[in-house]
């Protein structure tokens, strides 16, 4: 196995430019500096006196100073009183967190042709929990013998997601992955910052940069578009592509571009949460990968049907 | 004040209080304890010196489905309470709830602590606690009462507030029946909202999809089509978005009734009968008509107004008209209050007699948001339709009008309202497409000609204003890079239409009211929100992030310019105070409690700050308030 101490090196300098090139941008100045625990609570009766006339307000012609200094003492005085009771609930519940997971994909792909391929089956699921800006995101990618990795495949990421830019949560957090791999397990950890959102023309778009415990650097990227035929008849695309620096060949990766699948899934909405659907992917892996996937006895590309359910709650 | 009222108050009015259920057999349980059901069409009238109000959860049944309702003395909506101007109203409401609640008096001025709204003017309720409300009776006309504790108000507690006034009123009627408007959902208002959070077009069944592509490429032409459709995707914005929740999961209910149950109010044919709309929906904005029938409106949100006669008006939530009918022939009118949406209605009837049922009205598409909802400017305007209208010539002009349904990228209905008449060459300059002109004139015509008799000034906004560089951070989606005042238009779904609507500009005070000074100062308050993750704030920022009050201070007459910088209609709701509409009408600005501000609208009321106190103002869309969309005002003591 070809596996120097050049990469190490190499994956910290690059992960310092990504985070200098998104300093750059403001991202991480402003993903960093939350705090994890969400927005915090706050009686709407102290700071009311601690923050006086903090609104801007355009004034027009002859008009008076801001009136908030007369209001100030009286106020004070009010307070004991209000306060000796327990304190008064929030007008709104504008903090209220939630619980969301998507199976965006969860299928069966039936074996094909006369070969003695066997059926697989993948999944893709992902979910958070949080407030509307700050969110604990979880991310499981499974699949056993696609065109890409020869065996079974599991990873899971547990990221802080920080809403940016109006369309995009920047991730970050650790991700495990696991491969069976002629009948032995390997697992590696990665560090994982990625940026996922709506792009422009209403493409779901997840990217996210990976970096293995021993340097490797790899990247996923993947676009998802829903296009209504009726209301609950959606076909979904869904394109998504690895790439890696170095090559890994325990995890089956070549260096330069791994694979890319390209899929259309015809989904029924029963309910809005629950949608099973048949579809077709086409899984193609690439250069390093291919020769990687072929050595394994795996096939480097494939068309398979799948049938699946996506589901939400 | 006005010496050419002539009036008198009629006995008859007295009489009818809620009409004829027609199908209050169906509603009542044969097997199931009664006394845990929602009493259906028993809303008996309250009234005198002391009130007493028990707030408790029970069991509603709908159309054959039983779910969880919260009610105000055991029915939906609660009893109807009349007050008389000047009294003292003493109103005892106990809380036999698990958790906290409150009933806040919706467009009445009293004192900031029995404004009930928890968290600004009280603690709340707590459960098992009686908390009573006293305070002077200072006006009259038509209101209603809530609960302003999360969910409630959307699980029934709601119920119409009618004040007598001490003077006649300035019009005649024999028959006095209340409309109140209302929505329903068997999901609890958590699930709703959660549902909205986790996917923000959960309840919208009428998105873009294909069969329609195919139907707007025969219309338009492919390219235009296909430009049109990747514009809207490209921006990221859905042009269906009109209702966040829908037909799919609400049934929407006139005085507590569904349309299968069609609630009747009788009359002799020949009768004038006066209809107090109040809409009590949580997230439904209506259009309002009775086909067959003109309506004059004679009061809106409680307040007389100059009468004007429309075939339909629009409806925020919140808000309540009065309306003058005068049904001659013997049958039954159906009343239509179609949802902004179109996704479904609330039907009752007028009838002649019991167990009639009016006509079905033709329903109407479900509209589309245009460039102009999204606030663009007019050159980009003037291209893009410019783009679309060459290439398909002149065919899409004849189709154009055609339908009720508006195609976003098509001339926008208004450009401006008309403002005063010398102004619109000017403004028509602005202005690229020659195919717009005639569908301004005939607006024109058809506004001036209501509002052209009364002295016209100048509407803050009329305008349109450059947004400054605050894009309001990542919790607001889009701005409105030029809002201009809307006042003078119907609103989306309702332009183009045959139909007289009640517009803004058409509300005139009946009489002057005292203060009429010039605003001192302005405050500029953006509407701002996202769509895709369902947030709803002011300047960017929920009420969480943004706790501190609004000044006013105590005597001041301050001018609150709202700018809607979303592509939804926001019914905002001030409490404790009257908002006067700055519509143009000079010294007879009307006053509101509730006033919708359209997308990408500039709309401006003065405000004179006579109520000391702290006094919650917020978009009384339920979810958008829950959301954020909230803030509190603070007059300074006098």
């Amino acid at each position: 196995m070809n596996r120097t101490g050049l990469p190490t090196k190499f994956s910290r300098s690059l992960l310092a430019a990504t985070l200098a090139i998104m300093l750059g941008d403001g991202i991480v100045v402003r993903a960093i500096a939350v705090e994890p625990s969400v927005e915090s609570f706050k009686i709407p009766l102290v700071s009311r006196v601690t923050h006086m006339g903090a609104r801007t307000v355009r004034i027009s012609a002859g008009a008076h100073a801001d009136a908030s200094a007369t209001v100030g003492p009286s106020l004070q005085e009010t307070l004991p009183n209000l306060s000796l009771r327990s304190p008064w609930p929030a007008p709104v519940n504008d903090q209220e967190h939630h619980l969301f997971t998507l199976i965006d994909v969860l299928e069966y792909r039936p074996k094909t042709g006369a070969g003695e391929r066997i059926s697989d089956y993948r999944w893709d699921v992902e979910g958070w929990y949080g407030g509307d800006f700050n969110r604990v995101w979880y991310k499981s990618e499974g699949q056993r013998d696609t065109a890409f990795k020869a065996d079974y495949d599991v990873d899971f990421q547990l990221l802080y997601g920080r809403f940016i830019r109006k369309y995009y949560d920047f991730q970050i957090g650790p991700r495990v992955e696991t491969q069976s791999f002629r009948g032995s397990n390997v697992t590696r950890g990665l560090a994982v910052i990625g940026i996922e959102g709506l792009v422009p023309y209403n493409y779901d778009f997840e990217s996210a940069l990976f970096i293995d415990q021993n340097g490797a650097v790899s990247a996923r990227l993947s676009f998802t578009k829903d296009l209504l035929l009726t209301q609950r008849l959606i076909l979904q695309t869904r394109i998504e592509t690895n790439a890696a620096v170095q090559r890994v060949e325990e995890f089956t990766t070549g260096s330069g571009l791994n694979n890319l699948e390209f899929g259309v899934r015809l989904r029924y909405e029963i309910r809005r949460e629950f949608a099973p659907y048949i579809g077709i992917s086409l899984d193609k892996s690439f250069g390093e990968t291919a020769t990687l996937v072929r050595q394994e006895g795996g096939e480097p590309s494939q068309v398979r049907l799948v049938v699946g359910v996506r589901a939400w709650f | 004040m006005n010496p050419d009222m002539m009036s008198r108050r009629l006995l008859l009015k007295r009489v009818a209080v809620l009409g004829i259920l027609a199908a209050v057999e169906r509603f009542i349980p044969g097997c199931a304890a009664p006394n845990t059901f929602v009493d259906l069409g028993s809303q008996t009238p309250l009234k005198g010196e002391v009130i007493d109000l028990i707030i408790a959860e029970q069991l509603f049944r709908l159309d054959g489905r039983t779910g969880k309702a919260i009610t105000i003395n055991g029915t939906i909506p609660g009893p109807i309470i009349r007050l008389t101007e000047g009294q003292q109203a003493t109103l005892r409401v106990t809380n036999r709830l698990k958790e906290i609640t409150s009933i806040h008096w919706h467009g009445i001025l009293l004192p900031s602590h029995v404004d009930g709204v928890p968290g600004v003017s009280f603690a709340g309720i707590e459960p098992g606690a009686t908390f009573t409300y006293r305070f002077p009776v200072k006006q009259s006309g038509t209101y209603w009462f809530h609960s302003h504790s999360g969910g409630q108000e959307i699980s029934g507690m709601y119920a119409p507030l009618i004040i007598h006034p001490l003077k006649p009123e300035p019009f005649r009627y024999e028959r006095d029946y209340i409309v109140m408007l209302s929505d329903w959902s068997f999901e609890s208002p958590e699930a709703l909202f959660s549902n909205l959070k986790k996917q923000a077009g959960y309840y919208n069944f009428h998105k873009r999809a294909g069969g329609e592509f195919f139907t707007d490429i025969r219309r338009m032409g492919f390219w235009p089509a296909i430009q049109n459709y990747l514009m809207w995707d490209q921006m990221r914005m859905d042009p269906t978005d009109f209702a966040d929740i829908t037909a799919y999961t609400l049934t929407y209910l006139m005085n507590g009734l569904s349309p299968a149950a069609n609630w009747t109010g009788l009359f002799h044919p020949g009768e004038r009968v006066r209809l107090r709309f109040i809409n009590g929906a949580s997230m439904t904005i209506y259009d309002v008509r009775i086909p067959g029938l003109k309506m004059t409106v004679v009061q809106a949100d409680g307040q007389n107004i100059q009468p004007v006669e429309v075939d339909e008006f629009r409806m925020g939530v919140a808000e309540t008209y009065d309306v003058i009918v005068e049904p001659v022939e013997d049958r039954a009118y159906t009343i239509f209050a179609e949802t902004i949406d179109r996704s479904g209605y609330a039907r009752g009837a007028l009838a002649p007699r019991a167990g009639m049922k009016g006509e079905m009205p033709e329903r109407r598409p479900r509209p589309l948001r245009t460039m102009e909802d999204m606030g663009m400017p007019m050159q980009h305007m003037g291209m893009e339709e410019h783009g679309l209208a060459k290439s398909d010539g002149s065919e899409m002009k004849k189709h154009e009008y055609s339908g009720a349904m508006t195609m976003p990228g098509k001339p926008p209905s208004v450009q401006i309202p008309n403002v005063n008449p010398s102004d619109n060459k000017s403004q028509m300059e602005h202005m690229h497409h020659d195919s717009e002109m005639e569908s301004m004139q005939g607006t024109h015509e058809m506004s001036g000609k209501h509002s052209g008799d009364a002295r016209r000034s100048e509407i803050p906004g009329a305008e349109p204003v450059k947004h400054g560089p605050d894009d309001h951070g990542p919790g607001n989606q889009t701005v409105a890079e030029y809002s201009r005042n809307r006042s003078g238009e119907p609103g989306r779904g309702l332009e183009h239409s045959e139909r007289r609507i009640l517009l803004y500009t058409d509300l005139k005070s009946l009489a002057p009211y005292p203060d009429q000074r010039e605003p001192e100062r302005e405050i500029e308050l953006h509407l701002t929100g996202h769509m895709n993750r369902f947030i709803w704030s002011f300047d960017g920022k929920k009420y969480s992030e943004d706790p501190e009050p609004i000044h006013f201070r105590y005597g001041e007459r301050v001018r609150v310019t709202f700018v809607n910088d979303t592509m939804m209609e926001h019914p905002l709701h001030l409490h404790g105070m009257w908002m006067y509409l700055e519509n143009g009408t000079g010294e007879y600005l009307p006053r509101k409690h509730t006033v919708i501000v359209k997308p990408a609208e500039r709309l401006s009321v003065a405000i004179s700050a006579d109520a000391p106190g702290r006094w919650a103002f917020h978009c009384h869309l339920l979810f958008h308030m829950e959301a954020g969309m909230f803030r509190v005002v603070e007059v300074s003591p006098p």
